[in-house]
C-alpha cells in the first residue's frame, strides 16, 4: 500500500473514531451522565477551534515570511481571556439568561428584539466565514499533495496513480457537511448545546496539539541539532532581525481579540456551549496557556524548514514537509492528522453555528410568514421545518466554501484570507461591546455602525483582496471610484502608504464606532429596546422584572397550539401543565401573565431565535404595553428610588399574596360546603329517577287486571334495566367514595401495555352494534407496566366506552398513542368527534358533569372515577387542549414503565 | 269531553308509566321533553293540566312555571309538579311560583291520580 492510500485509510479511521466518540457523548449527555462532558478541561479544548487549518500549517508560514508578527494571532485571543474575562463572563451570563442562540441572536436581543439586525449580522458572518471555510479545504487539499508528492519522489518517478483525487476537497467538504448534519441537528435542545461536536472538537484539539508539539520536537532535537543549534539558526536567520511593524501588530492584535469573541464559532463554543460560567475561570489561563504551546516550535520549524528545504517549498507546509523529508512517514502522518484535525473541527462548528443563524433569522421569520407557516396561529409541528432548514443551509454554506475554495485557485497565501475574515467579523464588536457596556446604545446606531463597517470592509479588503487579482478593476484600485483619488480602496481620504490591513482595520472600525456612537445619541430608543438595554447592562446587579404583557385565558389555547408546533408536543403540553400548576389553576391552561409569557419566549427562543420568538408572541398577544414600572426600571437616575420601590413592591405583594390566600381558603370551604349540598341533591336525582319508573311499573302490574302478555313482559323489561341502572349507580358511588377516602388497596402486577389496552377495548366495545374504529401502534404500546392492571384497565374502558358512546362522526375512529414524556409514558386517547366544548373542558373531570345535558351515558361519575383512580395509581389524567375531537390523555409515572426493549 | 293533560318530562319510561295510567282514565296525554321550548308547546296545547318536571335539560321546571304565570291564557293553568331532587327549597319556590301541587319521586300511581282528578275536578267546576 502506498503512502497516500494508508493516508486516506488513517483519515477514515480518525474520522470514524470522532464519530463514535460524538456519538458516545450525545449518549451519555442524553442519559445525563458524565459529568466530565461538561468540566472546564472540555470547555477549554472546544475554544481551541480558535485554532484552525491557518494556524496549524499557516503560522509557520507566516512566520517564514513575516517574521514575528504571526504572535499577534495568539496575542490577541491571549489578552481577551487575561485582561477582559469580566467582558466574557458577562457575555456568558446574558448568553444563558436570555437563552441566547448565536451571536445575530444576541445582538437581535439586546437592540430590542429587531430580526432585521439578526438578518445584518447573518449575512455579515456568511460571507466572511465562507472565505475561511474554503481555506480550510485548501488547507486539506495542500497536505494531501505534499503526500502525493513526497509519495511520487520515494517512489522515484512520477506515478499518476499516487496523484490524490481532483476532487479530494469535494470530498472532504461532503463529509464535513455529513458531520456537521448529523451531530449538529440531532434535535432542537431548548439551549443549542451539542455535547457530542463539543467533545469531538476536544478531542480533536488534543490531536492537533500533540501533533504540533511532536512535530517541533522532532525538527529541534531531530533536524536541527538540539537547542542551543537551533538558536543558533535562529539567530542568524532573518526571522531575528525582522523589524516590528508597529500599526500591523496593532491592528492584527486588535483583530484577532475581536475574533475571539466575534466568531461565529468562537461564540457557539464560549457562550451558547457553555454549561457553568465558572469554567472562564480555568479557561483564562488554560486556553492562553495552550496558544503558547502551540506557538512555542513555529519559529524553529520556520527556520530549520528554511535551511533544510530546497527554495521554494511552500513554507505553509513545512510541518508536513519536514518529516516527509526526513523520511519519518509516522511523524508526517501524525502533522497530517494534526492539521486535518483543526480544518474539519472549525469547519464543522462554522458550519453548524452559520446554519443555526440562517435558519432562526433568515428562514424560519419568511417561512413562518408564508401560507406554509400560516403566521403562529396554526397548529402542525414546525420543528421538522426547523432541522431541516439547518441541515439544508449546512448543505449550502459547505457548498459555498467549496464554490470558494474551486473559484479562487490556491495561489492566494493562507494567512491574507484569514486575515480578511477576520476584519469582516470585526465589525460586529463595537455595536456588542457597547451593547454590554452602554445603555444609551441603539438599534438604529447598531444598524448604522455595522452597515458602514460592512461597506468599508467589502470595499477595501474582501473585493480586493479574493481571488488571484482582486475583483475590484485596476483601474479604481489606482484612481479612485470614479475617478475620485479619496476612494481609492486602499488609500482612503487620501492617506496613501498605509499597509492594506492596517488601513481597513482603522478606517472601517473607526468608522463602524462613530456612527454607532452618533446614531445612538441621535436616536430614541423604544421602550423595549431600553428594557433590554437594561438587561444587559445591568446582567449582574439586579434581575429587572418581566415586561408588562396584557394577555387573557382565551389566548393561552392558541400559545399552546404555537408552542405545540415549535417545542413539541409533548414539551410544549409539560410546559404549559406545570405553570397551570404553579399558578394553581384548573385545567391544563395557565393564564398568560407576564411571568409566563417571559419564561414561554426564552423556551421558544432556544429553538426559533429571540427575534423571531417575539414576534410570534406578539402575534397572539398583541402588543406589549410597557408600564410606567417599567419605564422606570429603566431610567438611570432613580436607582435609589428603584431600590426603595422595589422594597415597598415586595412587601404589598407581600401582603397581596396573604389576603389572597386568605380570600382562596375562605372560597375553599365555601365551595366545599356547595359541593356537599350539590352532591347529595344530585346522588338524591339519580336515585330517585330510576325508582320512579320501578315503582310506577311495578304498581301497574299489581294493579291493572287483563294486561296483555306483551305489555306485562315490557314493563317488566323495564323494571330490571331501571334495576340495573341503580345498581350500577351505587356501585359508583361506592367506588368514588372508597377512592376518594384513599381505602383502596392496590393489586400491583406487571404486564404488557398492550395487553392492558387489548383487554380494555374487547370490553368496551363489546355488544355495540357499530364499534368504533380503533387506530392502535403495537410497536408503541410495547412497554411492561407495574401498576394495578384491573384499575388502570377500568380507565382505559371508560375513555373508550365514551368515545363510542359521544364519537359523532361518520366514521367514527379512536387514536391511541403511546410516548414517554421525560420519566413518564403518556397514553393519548384521541377521537374525530366533536370533541367537548372548551368552557366545559375544566368540569369534565367533576362528579355529574355531563356536558352538554345529555343523557346518553351514566350517571356522569365515569372520569371523576378515573381522575381518583389515577390519582392513587400516581399518575394522572387529563383533557388535550388543541384536538378537533375529544382528546384524553393518561400519564403514568416512570417507576411503573419500564422499556421492554 | 275529554280532557288534555301536557307532561313534561325528560325520562322516557316515566312519561311510558304516566302516559299508560292517564290513558287508562279516558285522558288525552300530550307529551314534550325539552325544556327549552316547553313554554311554547304549552301555548300551543293550552291542556287542562300540566305535569311539569323541575329538572329539564335546557330550561328548569321553575323557569317555565313562572314564564306560564306571566301569561293570560296560563295564569291559572293546573300545574302538577314533579322533582326527583331531595331540596326543600324547591318546594318553597315552587308555591311561590304559583304551583297547583308538588310531588316527589318516586311517588304512588294512586296519589297522583288522585292528585290529577282534583285539579281537573277544580277547573272544570264554573
Amino acid at each position: 500500500m502506498d503512502a497516500l492510500s494508508i493516508l486516506v485509510a488513517v483519515c477514515l479511521a480518525y474520522v470514524i473514531v470522532l464519530f463514535a466518540v460524538a456519538f458516545l457523548a450525545e449518549q451519555m449527555a442524553g442519559q445525563g451522565r458524565g459529568q466530565w462532558l461538561r468540566s472546564p478541561l472540555i470547555y477549554t479544548l472546544s475554544l481551541s477551534i480558535y485554532c484552525t487549518g491557518w494556524t496549524f500549517y499557516g503560522a509557520v508560514g507566516y512566520a517564514a515570511r513575516s517574521g514575528l508578527e504571526f504572535i499577534t494571532i495568539y496575542l490577541g485571543p491571549t489578552l481577551v481571556m487575561i485582561g477582559w474575562w469580566w467582558g466574557l463572563r458577562k457575555l456568558v451570563r446574558i448568553g444563558r439568561s436570555q437563552r441566547v442562540t448565536s451571536i445575530a441572536d444576541l445582538l437581535a436581543s439586546r437592540y430590542g428584539k429587531s430580526n432585521l439586525l439578526a438578518i445584518g449580522v447573518t449575512i455579515l458572518a456568511v460571507i466572511s466565514v465562507t472565505p475561511y471555510i474554503a481555506l480550510q479545504l485548501q488547507s486539506i487539499t495542500l497536505s494531501f499533495s505534499i503526500f502525493a508528492d513526497a509519495g511520487a519522489s520515494h517512489g522515484g518517478g512520477a506515478n499518476p496513480a499516487m496523484m490524490p483525487p481532483d476532487n479530494s476537497a469535494f470530498l472532504v467538504a461532503v463529509g464535513l457537511a455529513i458531520f456537521a448534519i448529523l451531530f449538529g441537528t440531532r434535535n432542537l435542545d431548548a439551549n443549542e448545546r451539542h455535547h457530542g461536536v463539543v467533545t469531538a472538537v476536544a478531542l480533536e484539539a488534543v490531536v492537533k496539539l500533540v501533533a504540533l508539539l511532536a512535530v517541533g520536537i522532532f525538527v529541534v532535537w531531530g533536524l536541527g541539532g538540539g537547542l542551543s543549534e537551533t538558536l543558533a539558526r535562529v539567530d542568524a536567520s532573518e526571522i531575528g532581525t525582522w523589524q516590528v511593524h508597529g500599526g500591523r501588530w496593532t491592528a492584527i492584535t486588535l483583530l484577532a481579540a475581536a475574533a475571539v469573541v466575534c466568531l461565529p464559532r468562537m461564540f457557539q463554543v464560549m457562550v451558547v456551549e457553555n454549561d457553568d460560567e465558572r469554567h472562564l475561570r480555568t479557561a483564562a489561563w488554560a486556553f492562553p496557556l495552550y496558544l503558547l504551546l502551540m506557538s512555542l516550535f513555529v519559529v524553529p520549524i520556520a527556520v530549520v524548514g528554511l535551511d533544510l528545504l530546497p527554495d521554494g517549498s511552500n513554507p505553509d507546509l513545512f510541518v508536513l514537509s519536514l518529516p516527509l523529508m526526513a523520511g519519518e512517514d509516522g511523524l508526517a502522518m501524525l502533522a497530517f492528522l494534526g492539521g486535518f484535525s483543526s480544518a474539519t473541527s472549525m469547519v464543522i462548528v462554522a458550519a453548524m453555528a452559520l446554519s443555526i443563524m440562517v435558519s432562526n433569522h433568515l428562514v424560519m421569520p419568511l417561512y413562518l410568514s408564508t401560507k406554509w407557516g400560516k403566521g403562529a396561529m396554526a397548529a402542525g409541528d414546525v420543528r421538522h421545518v426547523v432541522l431541516l432548514v439547518r441541515r439544508v443551509s449546512i448543505g449550502v454554506i459547505m457548498a459555498l466554501g467549496y464554490f470558494y475554495f474551486d473559484l479562487s485557485g490556491d495561489g492566494t497565501a493562507l494567512a491574507a484570507i484569514g486575515l480578511i475574515a477576520f476584519a469582516g467579523i470585526a465589525q460586529i464588536l463595537p455595536a456588542l461591546v457597547g451593547g454590554l457596556f452602554w445603555r444609551g446604545a441603539t438599534r438604529i446606531g447598531a444598524l448604522s455602525g455595522l452597515s458602514v463597517g460592512f461597506a468599508l470592509w467589502v470595499y477595501t479588503s474582501l473585493l480586493p483582496g479574493i481571488g488571484p487579482q482582486g475583483l475590484i478593476p485596476a483601474g479604481i484600485m489606482e484612481n479612485g471610484l470614479l475617478g475620485l483619488a479619496w476612494l481609492k480602496p486602499h488609500a482612503l481620504f487620501g492617506i496613501e502608504g498605509m499597509d492594506p490591513i492596517v488601513h481597513t482595520v482603522l478606517w472601517s472600525l473607526l468608522l463602524n464606532t462613530a456612527a454607532f456612537i452618533a446614531m445612538s445619541l441621535l436616536s430614541f430608543p423604544s421602550p423595549l429596546e431600553r428594557l433590554q438595554g437594561a438587561q444587559f447592562v445591568h446582567v449582574f446587579d439586579r434581575s429587572v422584572g418581566p415586561r408588562g404583557w396584557t394577555g387573557s385565558l382565551a389566548q393561552s389555547e392558541d400559545l399552546v397550539i404555537m408552542a405545540q408546533r415549535i417545542l413539541g408536543p409533548d414539551r410544549a403540553q409539560a410546559l404549559f401543565q406545570r405553570e397551570a400548576r404553579r399558578q394553581g389553576a384548573r385545567g391544563n391552561l395557565p393564564e398568560p401573565t407576564p411571568e409566563f409569557l417571559d419564561r414561554l419566549e426564552r423556551e421558544l427562543s432556544g429553538s426559533i431565535g429571540t427575534a423571531t420568538a417575539h414576534a410570534m408572541i406578539v402575534q397572539i398577544v398583541g402588543g406589549e404595553t410597557v408600564s410606567v414600572e417599567d419605564l422606570m426600571a429603566v431610567a438611570d437616575e432613580s436607582a435609589q428610588l428603584l431600590e426603595y420601590s422595589t422594597q415597598l413592591e415586595t412587601k404589598s405583594a407581600e401582603l397581596t399574596r396573604t389576603a389572597a390566600q386568605l380570600r382562596e381558603a375562605n372560597d375553599k370551604l365555601t365551595q366545599i360546603s356547595l359541593q356537599k349540598d350539590s352532591f347529595l341533591s344530585q346522588v338524591s336525582h339519580e336515585l330517585r329517577t330510576p325508582m320512579t319508573s320501578i315503582r310506577a311499573f311495578s304498581e301497574i302490574l299489581r294493579d291493572t287486571e287483563r294486561l296483555g302478555e306483551e305489555e306485562k313482559s315490557r314493563y317488566a323489561g323495564i323494571i330490571h334495566a331501571e334495576a340495573i341502572r341503580l345498581t350500577r349507580l351505587l356501585d359508583d358511588l361506592l367506588d368514588l367514595s372508597v377512592l376518594e377516602n384513599g381505602q383502596v388497596s392496590l393489586n400491583r402486577r406487571s404486564a404488557s401495555l398492550s395487553e392492558v389496552l387489548d383487554r380494555a377495548v374487547a370490553s368496551a366495545l363489546a355488544g355495540a352494534e357499530r364499534p368504533i374504529r380503533v387506530d392502535r401502534r403495537p410497536r408503541e404500546e410495547a412497554v411492561e407496566i407495574h401498576t394495578d392492571l384491573d384499575r388502570l384497565a377500568q380507565v382505559f374502558i371508560n375513555l373508550i366506552g365514551n368515545a363510542q358512546k359521544y364519537c359523532v362522526s361518520d366514521a367514527p375512529r379512536l387514536t391511541i398513542r403511546v410516548r414517554g414524556m421525560g420519566d413518564r409514558l403518556a397514553v393519548d386517547f384521541v377521537d374525530n368527534g366533536t370533541g367537548v366544548p372548551r368552557e366545559a373542558r375544566a368540569l369534565v373531570f367533576e362528579k355529574f358533569a355531563r356536558v352538554g345535558g345529555d343523557k346518553a351515558g351514566g350517571a356522569g361519575l365515569g372520569l371523576a372515577i378515573c381522575r381518583e383512580i389515577m390519582d392513587r395509581l400516581g399518575g394522572d389524567i387529563t383533557y388535550l387542549d388543541g384536538h378537533q375531537g375529544g382528546a384524553f390523555r393518561v400519564l403514568l409515572p416512570a417507576q411503573q414503565a419500564m422499556a421492554a426493549q | 269531553m275529554t280532557r288534555t293533560v301536557l307532561l313534561i318530562e325528560d325520562e322516557p319510561n316515566i312519561i311510558e308509566a304516566i302516559r299508560f295510567l292517564l290513558t287508562r282514565e279516558g285522558w288525552q296525554v300530550e307529551t314534550h321533553s325539552n325544556g327549552a321550548d316547553a313554554v311554547e308547546t304549552v301555548l300551543k296545547f293550552l291542556p287542562d293540566l300540566l305535569i311539569l318536571d323541575l329538572m329539564l335539560p335546557g330550561r328548569s321546571g321553575l323557569e317555565i312555571l313562572q314564564d306560564l304565570r306571566d301569561h293570560g291564557a296560563t295564569r291559572s293553568l293546573p300545574v302538577l309538579m314533579l322533582t326527583a331532587r331531595g331540596h326543600s327549597r324547591d318546594r318553597e319556590m315552587a308555591e311561590r311560583a304559583g304551583v297547583s301541587r308538588f310531588m316527589t319521586k318516586p311517588f304512588s300511581n294512586h296519589e297522583v291520580l288522585g292528585a290529577i282528578r282534583d285539579l281537573l275536578a277544580e277547573t272544570h267546576r264554573p
